[in-house]
């Protein structure tokens, strides 16, 4: 079983290789760069916290919409290509297909984070001359950013197995930005009454809360985030990741391929 | 060889692009002569920081930096045309410090734009002590805003009440004996130029940034010619009380005052007198910040010199 899903899991990878999902480095190599460059020259001293802000914020933009155009596109593009059927009239199930695929994502996710940190801690020691201990608290937002792609990633694979990719790419966007405010929801929620306030509630719970992964401007300040906020934010980034697999897995089971 | 239908294409698609690229940049350099620059200026797009706060999906540390750059460029652009006016300049900073009110670099180098009076700023020194007040709020233990924001209230409103306030409310921050000492001067030496040199001796030590120590030297330099011109006055008036009239030189007031020579400015030029007894600087344009010594109607411009 294991063996079935890491090896969807690697094709997964490869097939992102293979589409040049990795040449969005270059992007981000000449925006960081460029961006400490510049800002040198036209701002008065956040060259800083220019390279930690705009770094962090490319790295989770890149990665959310690498998430979501992929994402979407994992389902339906086997579908389409008709390879689905040969993997699955192989010893393979359909949860398997479903959970090898989302850690293929994640793990082309992860490695592209991988670079871009270097990029990021690079353009760091370019502009500061050197790094520091607070510097370290950068792999604390990169790690947070990786908890949001593994949700991203759930999120699309969930749409993707039973929408249309561009309804997914949609839906998937949508909620992105929705549980971005879904602080503000929660708020929402505190102050209305009865029936109102329960399905605000409601809905504050069920949007992921992308906002609580932010960290990048606390960071930037050289501040840590508490052990705590780690421990909470790794758990509920699993938990809504597998609630949103397993959805995805229970429409799979039941779609009708033919 | 003849040339292939693909070939000829290829040439006449890559002709017309580099045209069409060549007659948009002409036409937009036109289009930008023909609107005036005031209103593409002077607008902020989205006024209310809660608005852009919540449209940048929580990336607001990178908005922040943005909108400081934004901060810096209209200060410069508009220090740089000796403008008078800068209506932007106040609303960019709230908006910058709003979006991220830990960028203490936005509250101490937005109360040296906004507080100066034109052409050296923006002649706002109320605005700059509401953003230094709402820094304090925010960062209650950086003693530095605590000092600018002393520094405002002594220098550019001369309340030395509220600014010995100041100094003692950062006294209380961390261990920086320097407030407290001023804190304690301002009692009984407020106004007299040994209190403004050692603010402006703190500013220069405190920052690591050439413009502001670049700044600093400035100041100093003027406060020495202002220093300078205050008593070369009395000693003009002591000359007219015995003599009954104005000295008819620099040399009779310095031979009378039994000086070793005819006093100096910063820069090493001795000090001139005009025929009514006015003690004049010889290059008052070389004094940017300098009060005395300016021949009549001169209206200073911002020159600075290596430190």
């Amino acid at each position: 079983m294991t063996a079935r899903v890491i090896h969807i899991a690697s094709n997964t990878f490869r097939e992102a290789v293979r589409d040049r999902v990795l040449y969005n480095l270059i992007a981000f190599a000449l925006l960081l760069s460029g961006s400490a460059i510049l800002v040198g020259q036209i701002s008065i001293e956040i060259e800083r916290l220019v390279v930690i802000n705009l770094g962090l914020t490319a790295v989770s933009l890149f990665g959310i919409v690498i998430a979501i155009f992929i994402g979407i596109g994992l389902v339906s593009k086997e579908i389409e290509k008709r390879t689905l059927y040969t993997v699955l009239s192989r010893p393979v199930r359909r949860w398997e297909f479903i959970v090898g695929k989302f850690f293929g994502l994640a793990g082309t996710l992860v490695v592209n984070t991988f670079f871009m940190a270097i990029g990021v801690f690079g353009a760091l020691l370019y502009v500061a001359h050197k790094l520091t201990s607070s510097d370290a608290m950068i792999l604390i937002a990169l790690y947070f950013i990786v908890l949001e792609f593994l949700i991203i990633c759930a999120l699309s694979l969930l749409f993707s197995s039973f929408s249309t990719p561009l309804l997914s790419a949609v839906f998937a966007f949508s909620l992105f930005v929705i549980g971005s405010f879904a602080e503000d929801l929660r708020g929402f929620a505190g102050m209305a009454h009865g029936l109102t306030r329960w399905l605000a509630t409601g809905a504050a719970y069920a949007v992921p809360n992308f906002s609580a992964f932010n960290v990048i401007n606390l960071v930037a300040h050289g501040q840590a985030p508490s052990g705590q906020l780690i421990l909470q934010n790794t758990l509920y980034a699993l938990f809504y990741a597998g609630m949103a697999l397993s959805g995805a897995v229970l429409i799979f089971e039941r779609r009708n391929l033919k | 060889m003849p040339m292939t239908s693909q070939r000829r294409t290829t040439l006449i698609a890559a002709a017309s692009l580099v045209l069409c690229a060549a007659a948009s940049i002409l036409a937009l350099r036109r289009v930008d002569e023909l609107r005036p620059r005031a209103t593409l200026e002077d607008v902020l797009y989205i006024s209310s920081p809660k608005v852009v706060k919540r449209a940048s999906l929580g990336y607001d540390g990178l908005m922040a930096c943005i909108y400081w750059t934004r901060a810096v460029q209209y200060f410069g652009q508009r220090f740089h045309n000796r403008s008078l006016s800068y209506n932007e300049l106040a609303p960019l900073l709230e908006m910058t410090t709003q979006l991220d009110p830990h960028l203490i670099v936005a509250y101490q180098f937005g109360a040296s734009f906004l507080a100066p009076q034109p052409p050296f700023g923006a002649g706002q020194p109320e605005r700059a002590i509401r953003l230094m007040e709402f820094g304090i709020q925010n960062n209650p233990q950086e003693w530095h805003l605590y000092y600018d924001l002393g520094f405002v209230y002594y220098m550019e409103l001369k309340d030395y009440a509220r600014a010995a306030d100041a100094f003692e409310r950062g006294s209380h921050v961390g261990t920086h004996p320097f407030l407290r000492i001023m804190a304690a001067r301002m009692a009984q030496h407020a106004g007299e130029f040994e209190t403004a040199r050692t603010l402006w001796m703190a500013t220069y030590q405190s920052s690591q940034d050439k413009l502001v120590q670049q700044n600093a030297v400035e100041h100093l330099r003027a406060l020495k010619v202002d220093e300078d011109v205050t008593n070369l006055r009395a000693a003009v008036t002591r000359f007219g009380q015995g003599a009954g009239r104005v000295p008819n030189s620099m040399s009779e007031l310095a031979a009378v005052e039994k000086w070793p020579g005819i006093p100096a400015d910063p820069d090493g030029n001795p000090y001139t007198m005009d025929h009514d007894g006015h003690i004049l600087l010889k290059h008052p344009e070389d004094f940017s910040f300098a009060t005395q010594g300016l021949p009549p109607g001169f209206k200073p411009i911002a020159k600075f010199h290596d430190q």
